[in-house]
C-alpha cells in the first residue's frame, strides 16, 4: 500500500479538480468567478433574505362549492321529474378537519316519490350516498373516495394557481410545493428567495388574479401626460392610471381608476367562452357567492357609473352599469372563439378553488441577510485562521497536513452542496462547524497517537502507520455514530433539522477521506525514500 | 510542542464532587425552567407575530410600546436585543392569535410604526422600508416630469441598485440621508431631488417578520424533540452494538446532561429557544458524543492490553492518554465557536451561545459523567457477581469487558 503513493495522489488530485469545478466552474474573469460561486453555492432564505411561507388550503371551501353545485342540480332535476321537496340545505363545515362532515339535507320528499327520488340520486348523483332520516327526509354524504380526490385536486389546483402567479412576478428560483403529509395537511410551502417586499407577494398570491373590475373615476384621457397634467402632476390618493390599448380604429386612451378593485380574480369561481345574441364571442364568468352579493349591492347603488374590466393591468373594456349584476357577468367583444376560450382559461386558472390562509411566515429583510452573510464569513474565516495557527504551532510540519486536510474537507463539502443543489442555511452552517470540529479531531487523534508511538520508541515510519491504524477504529466509531444520528434527524426532522443532518453527513464522509486517506498519503510522500529520517516534525 | 506528556491525573478520584456539581447544575437549570414557568420558546415554537426592527439610534421603547398597545389588540411586547452585534434593535411581538388576526396584527404594527415615527402624513413613500418595485413605481412619473428619461429596465435597475446600496453595510437597511445615494452609479442630482420629493426616510428598518400559526408552532416543537430523541436512541443502539450496552447508556446520559444544563443556562439568562438553538443543541450532542466515544474507545483498547488493571485506574489511564487530544480538540473547536459568537452577528448569536457553553460541558461530561457511569455499573455488577451463589467466570477473553448480565438473573 505504501508503495503506491502515485496512484493515490492521482485519486486526490482528480477529486480536488472535480470539487473545484463544482464550486466555481470555468470562470472567465474575476467577476465570472464570483458569479459562478454565487450561483453554485445556494444560500438559504435565512442567510440571503427572502420569505418562507406555509399556506393552508381551506379544502372545505371546495367541498362546499361542490355541495352547492349538487344542490342546484338536484333541485333542477327534482323540478323536471316533478318531485316535491320542502327544503334542500347543506351544513357548513368551517375547518379543514371538518371538511369530511359535509352533508346535504333534503326535507319533505313525499312518501309516494321515494322510489323516484332514490333512483334520481343513485343514477345522477352517484358521488353522494343517500341515507333516509325518516319517511320524508334524507341525508346525503359525499363518498369517502370522492372526498379524498376532491381535496387532493383542490390542493393541486391551488398549488398550480399560486405557482402561476408567482412565476409571473419574475422572482429568481421561487419554490412552490406541497408540504406536510399529503392527505391530512393540505399545506403548500412557498419559498421566495431575495424578495424585498413580501407583503406585496402575499397579496398577489392570496388575492390578485389577472382580472379586476374597477370603478372608473375619470377618463378617457389621450395620454398619461394629459391625465397627469389635469391632476396637477400627482395622482389623487387611492387611484391609478391604467391604459386601454388601441383596438380597431380606436386609439389608445387612459383612465383614472380606483386602486381598490370591486371584483378580483379570487372572486372568480368559473369561466367559459360563449356567444351573445349578435354571435359575438365573450367570456362568461361566475363569481363566488360572497363576491356575488357584494357585486350586486355595488351595482345597484352605482347605476349609471362606469366599470372597467382590467386584465393584466390593461383595460379590456369600459361599460356603464345598467342594472344590478349578481353572481355572473361577461367580458364582451372578443375577436374570436380561440381568444374567448383562452381568456376563460386564464380566468379559471387565475381563480383559487379555495381560500388560502398563511400559517407560517418568516420574512428576512435583505439587509439582515446581507449582514448575516458578512458576519458569517468574517466569523468563519476568523475561526479557521485560529485553528490553522494553533495546528501549525502545535504540530509544526505535520500541522500542514492537518490544515491541507481541513481545507480540502471544506472544499469537498462545498462541492457536494453544489452538485446536490442543496441549500446552505444557518443550521447547515452548524453542521459545517461540527464537521470542522470533527475533522480537527480526527487529525489530532492521529497525531497524538503517532506521538505516543514515537515516545514508546518506534521508528518513524512504523509509528506513523501504527498511529493511523490505531486511530482508525476510533474515527470510524465517532463518525458512524454521528451519521446514524443524522439519519434519524433526516427521517424524523423537518426543514432546518434536515439541513443540519445533510451537511453534517456530507462533511463526515468527506472527512474520512481527507483526514485518513489524504493525510496518510502526504505522510507517506514525505517519508518515502527517507527511511533514515531522524526526526518527524510533529 | 506538547502540553501534556505522560500525564497521570487521578480524574476519577474526584468523581463525587464533579458528579455533585453536575447534579447541582442540572437541578439549577431545571428549577430555573420551573421558576420561569417553562422554557422561553422563540416565536417559531409558539404562535403569534414577531417583528425585528432596527433603529438609527437608541430605540424609543416606551413610545413604541404605548403607540402599539393602542393599535394592536392583545398583549404587545417590546424587547431590546442586547447582543453586541445587534445594536439598536428591538423585537416587537404579539402572542396567541388565530391566522386571520396574525396578518392584521402585522399590518397594524407596521402602520403604527410608520404613523408614529415615520413621515406617513406627508403621503411620501418610506424609502427605508420599501421594496425595489415600490420605489420604481413611485418615482417613474416624477422622474419623467423632472426630465430624466429612463427606459423601464433602466428604471428597475436603478431602483434595485438604490435598494442594494441601502442594504449594504454600514447602512444595513437604514439610509440616513438621500444625499448618500450620490455614491450609486447612475444617480444624479435630479434623481436625488425626485427621491427627496417623493420619499421619506423613517428612522427604523424592519429586518425580519415572523408569523407562526397555532398548528405550525406546536408541530415544529414536537417534531424537533422527537427527531432528537430518536437520534439519541439510534446512537445508543450503535454504541451498545460496538461496545457494550452500558457504554451506550452512559454516552446518552452524558448527552442529556449536557443538553439539560445548556437549556437550563438559556432559561437562566432568559434567552429564547429557537429553531436555530435546536440546531446548536444537535451540534452539541454530536460533539459531546464524539468526545465520549474517543475516551470509550481507549478504554476498550486498554481492556485488551491491561487485563490485570483494576477498572478505575484503567479508566483513569485512558482519560489521561486521551487528555492531550481532548484538550486540543475542545480548544480548537472552542476557538471556532468563540469566533462565531463574537463576529457571527445577531442571527447566529443564540446558536453560538449554545455552542460556547455546550463545548465546555460536553468535554467535561465525557470525563466526569460518562466514564464514572461505566465504572459504577461495573463495580456494582462485579459486587453482585461476588455475592451471587453460583459464581460465573469472568469473561476475560472478550475484546470488551462484558459485565455479566447473567449474574442479574
Amino acid at each position: 500500500m505504501k508503495k503506491n503513493v502515485t496512484g493515490r495522489t492521482v485519486v486526490i488530485v482528480v477529486t480536488i479538480l472535480v470539487c473545484v469545478f463544482g464550486i466555481i466552474g470555468f470562470p472567465k474573469s474575476g467577476a465570472g468567478l464570483v458569479d459562478n460561486l454565487k450561483h453554485n453555492i445556494r444560500l438559504g432564505l435565512d442567510l440571503k433574505g427572502g420569505s418562507h411561507l406555509v399556506l393552508q388550503v381551506h379544502v372545505q371551501d371546495a367541498i362546499k362549492t361542490e355541495a352547492d353545485g349538487a344542490i342546484e342540480r338536484i333541485k333542477e332535476e327534482m323540478r323536471k321529474q316533478s318531485i316535491d321537496y320542502a327544503a334542500i340545505d347543506r351544513n357548513d363545515p368551517t375547518t379543514v378537519e371538518d371538511a369530511d362532515k359535509i352533508e346535504i339535507d333534503v326535507k319533505g320528499v313525499p312518501a309516494t316519490k321515494t322510489t323516484a327520488f332514490r333512483n334520481l340520486i343513485s343514477e345522477r348523483f352517484n358521488l353522494w350516498v343517500l341515507t333516509p332520516v325518516n319517511s320524508t327526509d334524507y341525508r346525503l354524504n359525499m363518498r369517502p373516495s370522492e372526498l379524498v380526490t376532491l381535496k387532493r385536486d383542490t390542493v393541486e389546483r391551488s398549488l398550480q394557481t399560486i405557482s402561476n402567479r408567482i412565476n409571473q412576478l419574475g422572482l429568481t428560483e421561487p419554490t412552490v410545493q406541497q408540504y406536510g403529509q399529503a392527505g391530512t395537511d393540505y399545506e403548500i410551502l412557498v419559498e421566495l428567495p431575495g424578495v424585498d417586499d413580501p407583503a406585496r407577494v402575499k397579496e398577489i398570491m392570496q388575492t390578485t388574479a389577472q382580472l379586476e373590475i374597477d370603478d372608473v373615476k375619470e377618463g378617457p384621457f389621450q395620454s398619461r401626460e394629459t391625465a397627469l397634467s389635469q391632476k396637477g402632476g400627482i395622482l389623487p390618493v387611492g387611484t391609478k392610471l391604467v391604459r386601454e390599448p388601441p383596438q380597431g380604429d380606436r386609439t389608445e386612451s387612459w383612465y383614472l381608476l380606483s386602486k381598490a378593485p370591486i371584483i378580483r380574480g379570487t372572486d372568480m369561481r368559473n369561466a367559459r367562452a360563449g356567444q351573445d345574441d349578435m354571435r359575438k364571442w365573450n367570456a362568461q364568468f361566475t363569481l363566488s357567492p360572497d363576491a356575488g352579493k357584494r357585486f350586486g349591492r355595488y351595482t345597484e347603488a352605482n347605476i349609471g357609473n362606469r366599470l372597467a374590466v382590467v386584465m393584466d393591468n390593461q383595460i379590456h373594456s369600459v361599460a356603464s352599469i345598467k342594472g344590478r349584476i349578481e353572481d355572473s357577468g361577461q367580458i364582451e367583444n372578443i375577436g374570436s372563439e380561440q381568444e374567448a376560450s383562452d381568456l376563460a382559461l386564464v380566468l379559471r386558472a387565475g381563480a383559487l378553488p379555495a381560500t388560502i390562509q398563511i400559517q407560517y411566515e418568516n420574512s428576512v429583510g435583505p439587509s439582515l441577510g446581507a449582514d448575516s452573510i458578512h458576519a458569517g464569513i468574517v466569523a468563519g474565516l476568523a475561526g479557521l485562521a485560529a485553528v490553522i495557527i494553533v495546528m501549525l504551532v502545535y504540530y509544526k510540519r505535520s500541522g500542514v497536513n492537518a490544515v491541507l486536510a481541513l481545507v480540502l474537507n471544506t472544499v469537498i463539502l462545498m462541492a457536494a452542496l453544489s452538485y446536490f443543489k442543496a441549500v446552505l442555511t444557518l443550521p447547515g452552517i452548524a453542521g459545517v462547524i461540527l464537521t470542522i470540529g470533527m475533522a480537527v479531531d480526527s487529525n489530532v487523534l492521529i497525531f497524538e497517537r503517532i506521538r505516543e508511538e514515537l515516545r514508546s520508541g518506534k521508528a518513524i515510519v512504523s509509528a506513523v502507520d501504527a498511529g493511523f491504524s490505531k486511530a482508525w477504529w476510533t474515527i470510524v466509531d465517532t463518525h458512524v455514530t454521528t451519521v446514524v444520528s443524522c439519519a434519524f434527524l433526516f427521517i424524523f426532522g423537518e426543514g432546518p433539522v434536515r439541513g443540519f443532518a445533510v451537511t453534517l453527513t456530507i462533511g463526515l464522509i468527506a472527512n474520512v477521506f481527507t483526514a485518513v486517506f489524504v493525510s496518510k498519503v502526504i505522510f507517506d510522500y514525505e517519508l518515502s525514500g527517507r527511511r533514515q529520517l531522524a526526526e518527524l516534525s510533529i | 510542542m506538547q502540553i501534556f506528556k505522560n500525564t497521570n491525573f487521578d480524574f476519577l478520584r474526584y468523581k463525587w464532587p464533579f458528579i455533585g456539581a453536575s447534579l447541582v447544575l442540572s437541578v439549577a437549570g431545571l428549577s430555573s425552567m420551573l421558576l420561569h414557568g417553562g422554557l422561553r420558546y422563540g416565536i417559531d415554537f409558539k404562535e403569534g407575530t414577531q417583528m425585528t426592527v432596527k433603529w438609527n439610534g437608541a430605540p424609543p421603547e416606551d413610545q413604541i410600546r404605548s403607540a402599539l398597545s393602542k393599535k394592536v389588540s392583545g398583549e404587545v411586547t417590546v424587547q431590546p436585543l442586547t447582543d453586541l452585534a445587534s445594536k439598536n434593535e428591538i423585537v416587537i411581538g404579539t402572542e396567541r392569535m388565530g391566522e386571520q388576526q396574525m396578518a392584521a396584527a402585522r399590518k397594524a404594527m407596521q402602520d403604527t410604526l410608520e404613523a408614529t415615527f415615520g413621515d406617513a402624513q406627508s403621503g411620501k413613500l418610506d424609502f427605508n422600508n420599501a421594496g425595489a418595485s415600490e420605489i420604481a413605481d413611485r418615482i417613474t412619473v416624477p422622474l419623467q416630469q423632472a426630465g430624466v428619461q429612463l427606459s423601464d429596465p433602466q428604471l428597475q435597475k436603478l431602483a434595485a441598485d438604490l435598494r442594494t446600496f441601502r442594504d449594504t453595510p454600514p447602512r444595513s437597511g437604514l439610509l440616513p440621508s438621500f444625499d448618500q445615494l450620490a455614491a450609486v452609479p447612475g444617480v444624479n442630482s435630479a434623481i436625488i431631488s425626485v427621491l427627496k420629493q417623493q420619499c421619506s426616510l423613517a428612522p427604523f428598518s424592519i429586518l425580519q417578520v415572523e408569523m407562526v400559526g397555532p398548528k405550525v408552532g406546536s408541530e415544529l416543537r414536537t417534531k424537533a424533540i422527537l427527531a432528537t430523541l430518536y437520534a439519541l436512541g439510534g446512537m445508543l443502539v450503535y454504541i451498545a452494538f460496538r461496545f457494550e450496552w452500558i457504554y451506550g447508556v452512559a454516552a446518552v446520559i452524558a448527552c442529556l446532561h449536557d443538553t439539560i444544563i445548556t437549556i437550563g443556562l438559556f432559561s437562566l439568562f432568559n434567552r429564547e429557544i429557537t429553531l436555530t438553538v435546536i440546531a446548536a443543541l444537535l451540534t452539541l450532542v454530536g460533539y459531546s458524543m464524539n468526545d465520549t466515544i474517543v475516551i470509550f474507545d481507549r478504554i476498550r483498547e486498554n481492556l485488551k492490553l491491561l487485563r490485570r488493571e483494576p477498572l478505575e485506574s484503567l479508566i483513569n489511564k485512558s482519560v489521561n492518554q486521551t487528555l492531550s487530544r481532548t484538550v486540543m480538540t475542545s480548544g480548537l473547536t472552542f476557538l471556532t465557536v468563540v469566533a462565531l459568537f463574537l463576529f457571527g452577528g445577531p442571527v447566529l448569536h443564540g446558536f453560538s451561545f449554545a455552542l460556547v457553553v455546550g463545548i465546555i460541558i460536553g468535554t467535561y461530561s465525557s470525563v466526569f459523567v460518562a466514564s464514572p457511569i461505566v465504572l459504577f455499573w461495573h463495580n456494582w455488577a462485579d459486587g453482585r457477581k461476588r455475592t451471587s451463589p453460583v459464581p460465573v467466570p469472568a469473561i476475560k477473553s472478550q475484546p470488551v469487558r462484558k459485565s455479566s448480565t447473567k449474574a442479574l438473573k
